[in-house]
């Protein structure tokens, strides 16, 4: 049984479609990574399956229990990060932690216990008697994080956790998600690639409200990442960048060129022809190269294209 | 069980924000205040310059004069604080997103909205309390004893219709998208509603009437006023119901 599933979900806002029939599966045990440019539909699917906002049509089953049947029961299994986490200003972490499992029916004993185990797993038992109120983005981020497991949640919702932190603090955000991996199905939205090609296992792309695809994150990659090729000239060589960049775009087995600085990417229809053909252009052109290789796709290249071509882009 | 932690958690907030102490500290004044303002009220003005010819007008001051010094202060600011404090209670939390971290949650909504009731009615008996009592004391000191009975039986009144601003309030602030448009509508409706309570035979079921009824009980007067009670209860009732039913149709 998946832990997530949507069958042609819909919700208008007025006019405005923010789900457009989305249907999806997520696999128990999953990092999820849940894909998509803003105002694609993530936060609206998340409200949904959390029970905070109604669908206008479809249908949505959380660890096997429709939501809009029994929101209370999905609620107890569920753990839920928003994007923009706000919190008691006048609570300390641990006051706020021992509230939230007081929700869940845990004893004062058991709310204690978890809330000291919680506050160990995000960093903050230092700071466990402080008022919320002071804290930084990052701190209140884990502290969100700390409360979305109160409950040691089957399906833990994710709203787009590390956007706005700053290197370091994405990076701590990231690691805790990585360490959640086999013991809860994690359902992470983002719009940053990055995020989910360092997490997530298996990826679902959404567009204007659709699913453009869903698969594991290599899967993925190999069926629509097309190859792509990187040449580096020396310094000095922009002129000649810009005329090898002019002499391949036409090329039949090019798709697509991009040059920046005297760095030049090129995406390939014909792996096999390039790797005869491109070395051979190159030394015609007699540029001084630093670099030449085949690099490995990108979620980023698989995302573009899939996303440009829902929206009837190239 | 929940909704027990739920008001613990909402008198904790009532008390670190230090509104708690506030209600405390405005209601235990003004009700120590009102038996001194009406006791000395002729010694205050004339002091005031040619204040003497108007402390000749005004007649000796007796009990009843204490008592409703007391019910008309604390019907203003009782009222305004009952207000205050309501006003933004779902709406704040709608606003700023932790009514949905918490929601998320196996919460009931009805939980979440009678735990915001229930602190703010102990808020304002712990309010009512202190400014009974100092009024108390000080009609004794000033004036004469009050029967004790009737006396907790006027503040319970006026505590009833302290609820009835805030529960309505509440609903207000259920509907409203902030706090500040909920507060606008609720003294809108406090204005309505103190202007409705002087019209003939209408006047008796409004909520306002609690206070006439009070005054009369304190001094030991015979009269009742069962219909603004009912009255009262039902406006309490119906308010909260539907606050309850909006916010389950509300997403958050």
């Amino acid at each position: 049984m998946e832990a997530i599933r949507t069958e042609g979900l819909t919700k208008f806002f007025g006019d405005v479609v923010a789900l457009d029939g989305l249907s999806l599966a997520v696999p128990r045990g999953t990092i999820f990574g849940f894909l998509g440019p803003n105002g694609a539909g993530k936060t609206t699917t998340i409200r949904i399956l959390t029970g905070l906002a109604r669908a206008t049509g479809g249908r949505a089953w959380v660890t096997g229990t429709e939501v809009k049947r029994d929101s209370r029961r999905v609620a107890a299994r569920i753990g839920y990060l928003p994007e923009d986490v706000a919190f008691y200003g006048w609570t300390t972490p641990r006051e706020f932690l021992d509230y939230v499992g007081s929700l869940f029916g845990l004893s004062a004993a058991e709310a204690g216990q978890r809330s000291a185990e919680l506050l160990g797993l995000v960093g903050l038992t230092d700071v466990a008697g402080r008022r919320v109120g002071g804290f930084s983005r990052g701190m209140r981020q884990r502290l969100g994080i700390a409360q979305a497991l109160v409950n040691r949640p089957e399906v833990l919702f994710l709203d787009e956790p590390a956007s706005a932190l700053d290197p370091a603090g994405r990076k701590e955000v990231l690691d805790m998600i990585g360490q959640l991996r086999g013991q809860c199905t994690v359902f992470m939205s983002t719009h940053i690639l990055a995020d989910v090609e360092r997490v997530c296992d298996t990826v679902g792309i959404i567009a204007e409200g659709r699913l453009v695809t869903e698969a594991p994150q290599e899967e993925l990659i190999a069926r629509y990442a097309a190859p792509v090729f990187e040449i580096e000239g020396d310094s000095g060589t922009e002129k000649a960048m810009q005329r090898l960049e002019r002499e391949l775009r036409p090329i039949e087995w090019v798709s697509g060129v991009a040059l920046e600085g005297t760095t030049l990417r090129v995406t390939v229809r014909d792996a096999e022809a390039a790797k005869r053909l491109l070395i051979a252009a190159i030394a015609r052109s007699g540029l001084p190269l630093r670099r030449y290789e085949m690099v490995r796709p990108s979620l980023e290249d698989v995302f573009l294209r899939l996303v440009n071509r829902d929206r009837g882009g190239a | 069980m929940r909704l027990v932690h739920m008001i613990l958690h909402e008198m904790r907030h009532l008390r670190r924000s230090w509104r708690l102490l506030t209600i405390v500290v405005v209601l235990a004044a003004f009700g120590m205040l009102s038996p001194v303002l009406a006791r000395y009220m002729r010694e205050f003005m004339s002091m005031l310059p040619e204040g003497e010819q108007i402390a000749a007008v005004i007649p000796e001051p007796t009990t009843a004069d204490a008592v409703s010094q007391y019910l008309k202060n604390m019907g203003q600011f009782g009222v305004a604080l009952a207000v205050l404090l309501a006003m933004g209670a779902v709406a704040r939390e709608k606003e700023r997103g932790t009514a949905a971290l918490v929601l998320v949650k196996p919460v009931g909504r009805a939980e979440f909205i009678g735990a915001k009731f229930i602190a703010l009615g102990l808020a304002l008996a712990v309010g009512v309390a202190s400014a009974a009592l100092g009024c108390y004391y000080y009609t004794i000191v000033l004036f004469e004893p009050l029967d004790l009975g009737a006396w907790l039986a006027m503040n319970a009144l006026l505590l009833l219709f302290l609820l009835v601003h805030a529960a309505l309030t509440l609903l207000f602030s259920t509907i409203a998208r902030s706090q500040a448009l909920a507060g606008g509508l609720a003294f809108g409706l406090v204005i309505t509603l103190a202007a409705a309570a002087s019209l003939p035979t209408v006047g008796e079921y409004l909520p306002g009437a609690l206070l006439t009824w009070a005054g009369e009980l304190a001094l030991g007067a015979e009269t009742t006023g069962w219909p603004a009670l009912a009255v009262s209860l039902i406006v309490v009732a119906a308010a909260l119901g539907a606050a309850v039913g909006i916010f389950r149709r509300q997403e958050l």
